[in-house]
């Protein structure tokens, strides 16, 4: 069964299964019980399960996620929401030494089994404090995962995977996509973790994207359609485990590769994949890789200067024609 | 328990540490160590008021905290020692060890982290009605950190079943407290929670006792979080090699005349001296025992370097 629904509302489906199937699950953070989220992800949730499993924090997301990694490493599964991935900065002690570190620091004898729930990303208008893209932090950082949900199935599908990890997982959504709409495969079976997944097959050329950039891609891929140049379009999904094998398959039909984030350039986690391509892909890549990101300076507020440095498709589709051309 | 008991434990924290300290001089800990010595009626005290399952958070001048709470010599040493103990296998050292099966969340290494990591464990006590309170020992110079403010707020509006101990050992590391806060106590901050503070001896583990009980039992009963500020004083470095330049002369010489076992020692009579000699010795061989079962647990095998990053 498939139900349509928005990315955000596919969010609080997930969420609401969580709190219904798992009694060891509770889910806090700011403005997330009595208002339902800035952006209704929890909407509804309080009325049904009440304070004991949802409730708001004070604005302390340092507090709140040592309380998050207290609670999982104690017996319950914990579901903090940090609500602009901005803030994750001013936790990053509890997310990258603690959070990170527990498992492997007591050779495996504690667990933190919790999820870190965040939205990111540039929309119009939002200044450099509320747009960052931070997924490289997150997966420069052993001991976590991290999902970038692209679609409303894969918000859904990729939450529930986090929720049942006994691994900390960061879930990084992307504002710009809460009022997109696609079917969402509500009775499916939770997946397991991980796995990169190809949208769209295509022969000339490999565009890897997550998050926001998928679509994107996708629409740079009906570009270039037109333009004679086939587009395969490899939605990465997790970058935490890293399913580099897709990237490396996909690499190996279409001999270039294009990776694409909103992030800016230097130290984004394309470069990551740029380099992983370098060393395993050498003898297939018939062409430079080619990263587009944002330029490396903080996002603006003013929609025409965002207009010159946030990625777009046709960000995408130049990069792609400079690719195949080379 | 009572005297003749706390004193063994006290005494066996003070010859742990020592001991811990020569192991260093002799090159067999290849970290930084945080000793404790002085201040072991805190631990020795605020543990007496818990019961099993009680969860016990400390920072990394916490191996008195491993002790009181009952965590394995052997495992503490061969932690310590870089070697594959039961404990951390030799992932976490001296600083950021930790024991599930004692209840021990563990040190920190982060000044003040352990706070909101505590804050969970009692979250977990009141969601699940388990019963159980979550202690956390900070040290003075914590109480400027962000987090410990984060986390007091939060378990005092979530009225959560949590414990503070501020052994004020009246250095925040290197430098004087009294340079570093404007308030005459630390314990005077719990009113801006909203939260019952105390002001204990630190260094009479009956006064540190009574006090943590009381917090206990508060925090049992569903009534929140206390803080207990206990005045204590460090009668070593802040670290291994630290030469203490900043400390007054004398000063550490009159902490000797008020620590805990001297305390004790001074009000014994003849009969009592007879028994402490001999809680002393027995302390002595039982670490002395554990020194050399620790020497014997293996290295850590580099094949395992990889594993545990995730379950």
């Amino acid at each position: 069964m498939s139900e349509s629904l928005r990315y955000i509302q596919a969010v609080n489906a997930a969420l609401t299964w969580a709190l219904d199937s798992r009694t060891d699950t509770v889910y806090f953070g700011e403005d997330v019980a009595l208002p339902g989220g800035p952006f209704g992800a929890t909407k509804g949730l309080h009325k049904r399960f009440g304070s004991d499993r949802i409730f708001d924090t004070p604005i302390s997301e340092t507090g709140f996620l040592g309380m998050a990694l207290g609670a999982a490493m104690t017996g319950l599964r914990p579901i903090a929401e940090i609500m602009y991935a901005d803030f994750s900065f001013v936790a990053m002690d509890q997310i990258v030494n603690q959070i990170a570190t527990i498992h492997y620091s007591s050779a495996g004898r504690w667990k933190a089994p919790l999820v870190i729930r965040m939205q990111q990303g540039y929309s119009p208008g939002a200044c450099a404090q509320h747009s960052h893209s931070p997924e490289a932090y997150f997966a420069h950082t052993p001991g976590l995962r991290v999902a970038l949900p692209a679609t409303p199935d894969d918000a859904y599908q990729m939450l529930r995977t986090a929720v049942v990890s006994d691994d900390p997982v960061v879930v990084a959504e992307a504002r710009m996509l809460y009022p997109t709409r696609g079917p969402v495969r509500t009775d499916a079976p939770v997946e397991d973790i991980g796995g990169a997944r190809v949208v769209r097959p295509g022969a000339d050329v490999t565009v890897v994207a997550w998050s926001r950039m998928v679509s994107a891609a996708l629409d740079a891929a009906a570009t270039l359609a037109e333009e004679g140049v086939d587009v395969e379009v490899v939605d990465l999904r997790w970058l935490n485990p890293l399913d580099f094998d897709t990237v490396a398959a996909s690499v190996a039909r279409t001999g270039r590769l294009v990776v694409a984030h909103e992030a800016n350039l230097t130290g984004g986690f394309g470069a990551e994949i740029a380099a992983r391509a370098a060393a395993e892909c050498f003898a297939d890549l018939r062409a430079p890789v080619a990263r587009v990101a944002a330029p490396d300076v903080p996002m603006p507020a003013a929609p025409a200067l965002q207009a010159v440095v946030v990625p777009e498709a046709a960000t995408v589709a130049d990069a792609v024609r400079r690719t195949v051309r080379a | 328990m009572g005297l003749p008991e706390d004193y063994r434990l006290m005494a066996r924290i003070r010859r742990f540490e020592e001991r811990l300290a020569a192991l260093k001089d002799a090159g067999e800990i290849p970290g930084s160590i945080h000793l404790c010595n002085g201040q072991e009626a805190v631990p020795v005290g605020a543990c007496r008021a818990l019961r099993d399952g009680d969860h016990v958070t400390a920072t990394y001048r916490g191996h008195g905290w491993a002790i009181a709470r009952g965590v394995d010599l052997t495992g503490l040493f061969a932690e310590m020692m870089g070697r594959d103990s039961a404990l951390c296998g030799g992932r976490a050292a001296s600083p950021y060890l930790s024991d599930p099966g004692r209840w021990f969340v563990g040190e920190n290494s982060i000044v003040g982290a352990g706070v909101p990591i505590a804050t969970g464990a009692a979250l977990t006590a009141q969601r699940t009605g388990s019963g159980a309170v979550s202690v956390v020992s900070i040290g003075d110079g914590a109480m400027n950190q962000g987090n410990v403010h984060e986390a007091l707020n939060l378990a005092a509006v979530l009225d959560l079943p949590l414990v503070l101990v501020v052994e004020n050992n009246v250095y925040s590391e290197m430098s004087r407290i009294e340079d570093m806060v404007r308030v005459r106590q630390l314990a005077e901050r719990a009113a801006g929670y909203g939260l019952p503070g105390r002001v204990v001896d630190g260094n009479d583990p009956d006064a540190v006792a009574e006090a943590v009980a009381e917090a206990v039992d508060r925090a049992r009963e569903g009534s929140g979080p206390s803080i207990v500020e206990a005045m204590t004083e460090r009668l070593v470095g802040h670290y291994s090699g630290d030469a203490q330049h900043y400390r007054p002369a004398g000063e550490i010489a009159a902490a000797r005349e008020r620590e805990p076992l001297a305390r004790i020692r001074r009000a014994a009579d003849a009969g009592l001296a007879a028994r402490l000699d001999a809680i002393d010795a027995e302390v002595a061989d039982e670490i002395e025992a554990a020194v050399t079962a620790a020497r014997a647990v293996s290295y850590p095998d580099p094949a395992t370097a990889k594993e545990h990053v995730y379950v």
